[in-house]
């Protein structure tokens, strides 16, 4: 599998020193890795919470990206935020093809999801949020989403 | 070498054909008198079996290229623009695709501002070497995390440099399964450079580099407002037609595919002459909306004669009462009610003024449905026709054989069926038209001219259609009068197209007019 070198490569790096508020949960295989979140500063959106994240690895990853979205259990909720569906769906144009590079990793994705949250100060969900996690069946590669707002 | 005043085919078939045709022959073609009706492009041969003494009106000039030819016709706009601007071929290309292949609004950005252009095309502004693979020592690919000293990498010239294999499987990538060509990035982050031909000829495998040409050749083909491809299924090759968008509504471009393919420039649907694109639009999406549903309501309903809601009568005595606007009216002559005393069961009313006036109303709301109908029917019996004389056409070869060991015929001497079966089909498909357009027409004298061609056209094929049917065995003897009897199709088909054509072009006061809102 093309993807194994480069993943055993950055669970190596995950399993050394991390930026502060990102944590390696689970990487059993090189299909699926849980990560934690936990925003830093005084934001009091995300104050005393951790997030989850679910990370799903193609088997072309990294010239395609994974598949990552929030996981909701008792312990960690979906951090409220204009581009993440309350079913954990995230729309960032850095996961989709078009904005996507080889050269990030599961780090870079982490923090650049942190910081999203950190500069966040709408509490609200993305419009349509409701009829979206009623009728969405769909894996989140395969929705196209249209990337429109540059400033969160 | 495209000038635009020359090319706009409709403008040019004037009466005065022979003028218009020595026209053409210096703007390039010295070859024989007779042949000189399609303006060759440079580089490109017309297809012979096109060639035509004469252009006629509502035919239009256009030129079929196959993907050799597309690929030639853009490396020679590379080559020279290429040479003016000083880039090599492989970034002038990237360039190009960048202004839509616009030569001169390229040139004159260029010239304006080249470090811009070079920036948002993606090219970046010193001029590189030519793409190498490198070993670079203590070099780690951040793309696998693979190094080695025997590792092979690349980068254009941003400098994001990665192994030959990664690069390999993103390109793979970006062209099997993400169909992009013109587009491709580094695939460094947030790096907005165009890899370029060059560079890609280097790094791929040979059947992705016919996949990425062949997708190349599709942007072009994409971009460019004068090309398009011919619609068939599987086939290759685009043509090349200046009928402008604008001219639509006074011209019905249709062209001839290599493959035989017959289809409209403007729209790709099938030929469709004589009515206009916009025309056979909105007639398609009426019949898609209306005809089984008008067919039924004519059919089944009548309306209210007070505020003509559209009643259906299932059953019970003549005395309606309207639920809409409790008007109380008679089903048979729509006269009011209270007229009638009690002599209901058997309306002997009929002439009584009430109930004609409503009538009269009434036929006027219904007479707009039933002039639909006319002509859908019309058009509809025609296409109906036309597939069975597709099936017919498939017999035809049959038949063939047949009457060739009936009859002890040659070959050459029973072509007259198919050409008998290829002239019915055409002729159906143009009548099929001429109703859809029909409908849309006003009134005068060049719309009952129309229609008097339109008569002659069909009357002469349905004379050919029958005899077409006969039995194999009769059907040598008739071999004289099937040929007189095509030919005459063909003229009548010839006619009507061009005195149409010729009316929709001048558009003047004696032409023929469309109803009001026609075109909206």
């Amino acid at each position: 599998m093309f993807a194994s070198k480069r993943l055993s490569k950055e669970l190596q790096k995950l399993q050394g020193t991390l930026p502060p508020g990102i944590s390696l949960i689970s990487a059993e295989n090189f299909e699926e890795w849980l990560m934690d979140i936990k925003v830093m500063d005084d934001n009091p959106l995300y104050r005393n919470e951790v997030y989850r994240l679910r990370f799903r690895f193609g088997s072309s990853y990294p010239i395609e990206a994974p598949e990552v979205t929030f996981v909701q259990d008792p312990s960690h909720p979906i951090p409220m935020h204009p581009h993440v569906y309350s079913n954990g769906i995230i729309c960032l144009d850095l996961l989709d093809t078009s904005g996507w590079s080889p050269v990030q990793n599961v780090e870079s994705v982490c923090v650049s999801l942190q910081s999203m949250l950190t500069g966040n100060s709408k509490n609200e969900r993305p419009p349509g949020n409701d009829a979206f996690v009623r009728t969405n069946r769909q894996r989140p590669r395969d929705i196209n989403f249209v990337f429109h707002d540059n400033k969160v | 070498m495209d000038s635009e005043d020359e090319v706009i085919s409709v403008a040019s078939s004037e009466e005065m054909m022979e003028d218009q045709d020595s026209d053409l022959s210096m703007g390039g073609d010295y070859s024989d008198v007779d042949l000189d009706v399609d303006d060759p492009d440079v580089g490109f041969e017309t297809q012979d079996k096109d060639i035509k003494p004469k252009r006629r009106p509502y035919e239009v000039e256009f030129n079929i290229y196959g993907p050799a030819d597309i690929q030639s016709h853009q490396d020679q706009q590379i080559d020279e623009v290429s040479a003016i601007l000083g880039q090599p071929p492989e970034a002038t290309a990237i360039l190009l695709r960048h202004t839509r292949w616009n030569k001169e609004r390229l040139i004159e950005i260029y010239m304006d501002k080249q470090d811009t252009l070079l920036e948002e095309a993606g090219l970046g502004k010193s001029l590189a070497k030519l793409p190498e693979l490198k070993k670079v020592k203590g070099f780690v690919c951040e793309i696998c995390c693979e190094d080695g000293p025997d590792l092979k990498t690349f980068s254009m010239k941003c400098g994001h440099r990665f192994c030959l294999d990664c690069y390999r499987q993103y390109l793979a990538q970006k062209i099997q399964e993400e169909g992009e060509a013109a587009r491709i990035k580094c695939p460094g982050d947030g790096c907005n450079k165009i890899v370029d031909s060059k560079s890609l000829d280097l790094l791929v495998t040979e059947d992705l580099k016919d996949r990425y040409q062949v997708l190349l050749t599709r942007t072009y083909v994409d971009d460019k407002e004068n090309l398009k491809w011919c619609p068939a299924p599987n086939c290759e090759y685009a043509v090349d037609c200046r009928v402008k968008q604008r001219d639509l509504n006074k011209t019905v471009p249709t062209v001839h595919c290599t493959c035989g393919h017959h289809f409209c420039f403007g729209c790709t649907l099938n030929d469709h002459q004589p009515a206009p694109c916009s025309l056979v639009k909105k007639w398609l999406k009426k019949c898609e909306d209306d005809s089984e549903t008008a067919n039924w309501i004519s059919a089944n309903t009548k309306e209210c004669p007070k505020c003509h809601s559209t009643i259906e009568k299932n059953g019970g005595c003549n005395h309606m009462t309207c639920r809409k606007c409790k008007h109380e009216f008679c089903w048979m002559c729509m006269g009011v009610w209270s007229e009638h005393g009690t002599s209901w069961y058997n309306c002997n009313r009929f002439e009584e003024k009430s109930g004609s006036e409503a009538r009269d109303a009434q036929a006027k709301s219904r007479q707009s449905l039933e002039r639909y109908l006319h002509y859908y029917n019309r058009y509809a019996n025609h296409e109906q026709s036309a597939k069975l004389d597709k099936d017919i056409y498939l017999k035809t070869e049959k038949k063939m054989t047949q009457l060739q060991s009936s009859s002890g015929m040659s070959w050459i001497e029973v072509q007259f069926l198919d050409a008998a079966s290829q002239a019915l089909q055409q002729c159906r498909q143009t009548l099929k038209w001429t109703y859809a357009f029909a409908y849309y027409l006003a009134r005068n004298n060049l719309t009952e001219i129309f229609e008097d061609n339109q008569k002659d056209l069909e009357l002469a094929v349905e004379n050919l259609s029958e005899m077409f049917e006969k039995p194999t065995d009769q059907l040598s003897g008739l071999k004289v009068e099937m040929m007189d009897k095509t030919a005459y199709c063909t003229r009548r088909r010839i006619i009507l197209l061009s005195d149409t054509a010729e009316n929709l072009k001048n558009g003047g006061a004696h032409s023929l007019r469309l109803r009001p809102g026609s075109f909206d």
